[in-house]
């Protein structure tokens, strides 16, 4: 489904990601770990293309899509949360998922203004798929509120619902467990699970080592922006370097 | 949408009861700008508050809807509607012309390269006397319409009061659409509007090109109704005006739009007492905004009744 060759980003003098190459199958959970700055979060930027890419190809469906712009890439079924909460501060919790819904519907200026029939149709549609989708990502009860007013566990959980609304074939996770409890975490493996599920083949950056290895069909592990490993969950636990760099060496 | 048709009915309401209350000429005439600038600043608001893009030069495109008008009216007796439309596509054709190359600025820069339009529009109303009269002014003919002529300040009221009203309908609509979320999404990350498909850049230019036709089709109504123009129309103050109704009364508020125009508009006649010290009262009324209600009036209201009734 998606195939990275030979990646490379660079900063000025630093090398955030240096030739790496994977494939991802469709309808698997595909992690990337490694260390702190290892370049994980870049080469997500890199795939959404949030960055431009300095070497290297990306393809979706044996189709290039190097440096496309984001837009044009959710146009193609590519989805993605982030890190740092991107969530619409500004605008109801509701409202941040129907603009996950964008692309779907009538966007004109004229149109919004006129209310023509058939827009405000489809926004209703639009508001309660978006309602459903909370409730899918656990956040139902939130529906009615303001992006303002909810939790930051909720929040994290309101960016997958937008994420989703796009309907994407693949959906990149950007640290979906960062900053949440034990009892959360556990809660967002099962979602993910569910999400994958319903066909949706699915990438996360993750630190969450239990949550990774659990969940992952398989692991990209990264270092010094280079791959370090690639494979089960079982392979890379196993991998010699991948001990030594990142899980600590047993002595 | 169910608070914002209480706040229509309000709206309509008060427009509708006005001419009941208001005693004389002059006070109609206040009203009268007070609607006409309301539209501007709408449409101002929907650019800077709801979609995050400052423009300091806002009154620029007021400035040749107003002159636009007038030339095309006095000089060449064009019927007032066909110069107003001309004007409002001349107004839209340039904003689409700057929109591209400006809208890719963000922060100050786009502050400062809006300001720059604003004040090279104003050079050439005050430079090219043969055409605008310069700083002189010109004078501007009546509105009328296939033989029937807005005269009088109730006319003038009607007139205004209906535009006043659809351009809150229109704006209500919008921000309530799909593009209309799109446009807050910009506002609130662009980033995330990115990856969720909005063309950030063609909804920025869009929203941009829409406030400056309805700020060029409001200076035309305006310089008919003025039936004077001076160059202070298109001016730098004009602009700080117009952001500064927006700001006081509310980013991403339309009836805050409305509220804040209404106060700035009346404020210097309250003012006019201190003469040349208007403009340190709306620089002063500004910045204890920004201290006190930085949501503005209309938000900060609205925030105070939702927690007085909890």
């Amino acid at each position: 489904m998606l195939t990275v060759d030979k990646l490379c980003k660079t900063f000025g003098g630093v090398k955030a990601v240096q030739g790496v190459s994977f494939t991802i199958e469709a309808g698997t959970i595909y992690a990337v770990i490694g260390p702190n700055g290892a370049g994980k979060t870049t080469l997500f930027n890199l795939i959404s293309g949030v960055y431009t890419a300095t070497e290297g190809e990306v393809r979706l469906h044996d189709e290039v899509i190097t440096n496309k712009r984001p837009e044009e890439l959710a146009r193609r079924g590519m989805s993605r949360t982030f890190q740092n909460l991107q969530v619409c501060m500004n605008m109801s919790a509701v409202e941040n998922v129907m603009v996950g819904a964008h692309l779907r519907l009538n966007s004109g200026l004229i149109a919004g203004m006129l209310r023509l029939p058939g827009v405000g149709r489809a926004d209703k549609t639009c508001h309660d798929e978006a309602a459903a989708l909370m409730a899918f990502v656990g956040v139902g009860q939130y529906v009615t509120a303001h992006a303002s007013q909810m939790p930051y566990g909720a929040l994290k959980r309101l960016e997958i619902a937008r994420a989703l609304a796009a309907r994407p074939k693949l959906l990149l996770l950007d640290e979906p467990a960062a900053g949440l409890n034990h009892t959360e975490t556990g809660e967002i493996g099962v979602l993910i699970r569910k999400v994958a599920a319903g066909g949706v083949t699915v990438v996360l950056v993750e630190h969450d080592m239990k949550l990774v290895m659990n969940l992952s069909d398989r692991i990209l592990v990264l270092n010094h922006g280079s791959k370090l490993a690639e494979g089960t969950a079982a392979e890379v636990r196993a991998n010699p370097a991948v001990i030594s760099a990142y899980l600590g060496a047993s002595v | 949408m169910k608070k914002s048709f209480r706040g229509l009915m309000l709206l309509a309401g008060v427009l509708v009861l006005l001419p009941l209350v208001l005693p004389n000429a002059y006070y109609y005439d206040v009203a009268i700008r007070v609607a006409l600038n309301a539209c501007v600043a709408i449409g101002l608001n929907l650019l800077i508050g709801y979609t995050g893009q400052i423009s300091l030069g806002h009154a620029g495109f007021l400035g040749i809807g107003a002159y636009g008008s007038a030339i095309l009216t006095g000089r060449f007796d064009w019927p007032p509607i066909a110069a107003l439309l001309a004007a409002a596509l001349a107004t839209g054709a340039l904003a689409l012309l700057v929109a591209r190359p400006i809208l890719k600025l963000k922060g100050h820069y786009l502050a400062m390269a809006t300001l720059g339009l604003g004040i090279i529009l104003s050079i050439v109303i005050v430079n090219e006397t043969a055409w605008t009269g310069g700083p002189d002014g010109m004078p501007v003919g009546g509105f009328g319409l296939s033989g029937w002529q807005i005269a009088g300040e109730r006319a003038w009221y009607g007139v205004a009061a209906v535009l006043l009203m659809l351009v809150t309908v229109l704006a209500l609509n919008l921000i309530d659409s799909p593009a209309g979320r799109a446009l807050q999404a910009i506002h609130g990350s662009e980033v995330a509007s990115r990856v969720s498909g909005v063309d950030t850049t063609a909804f920025k230019v869009r929203v941009f090109v829409l406030s400056a036709v309805l700020a060029s089709v409001t200076g035309s109504l305006s310089a008919h109704y003025v039936g004077f123009l001076t160059p202070g129309v298109a001016g730098f103050f004009h602009s700080i005006e117009l952001v500064t109704m927006v700001v006081v009364g509310g980013m991403a508020s339309v009836f805050g739009s409305i509220l804040g125009t209404a106060i700035l508009t009346m404020l210097p006649q309250l003012l006019s007492a201190f003469e040349g010290w208007e403009t340190l009262a709306f620089g002063v009324i500004l910045m204890l905004t920004m201290i006190f209600l930085p949501r503005g009036l209309v938000p900060s209201l609205r925030l105070k009744l939702g927690r007085g009734k909890k």
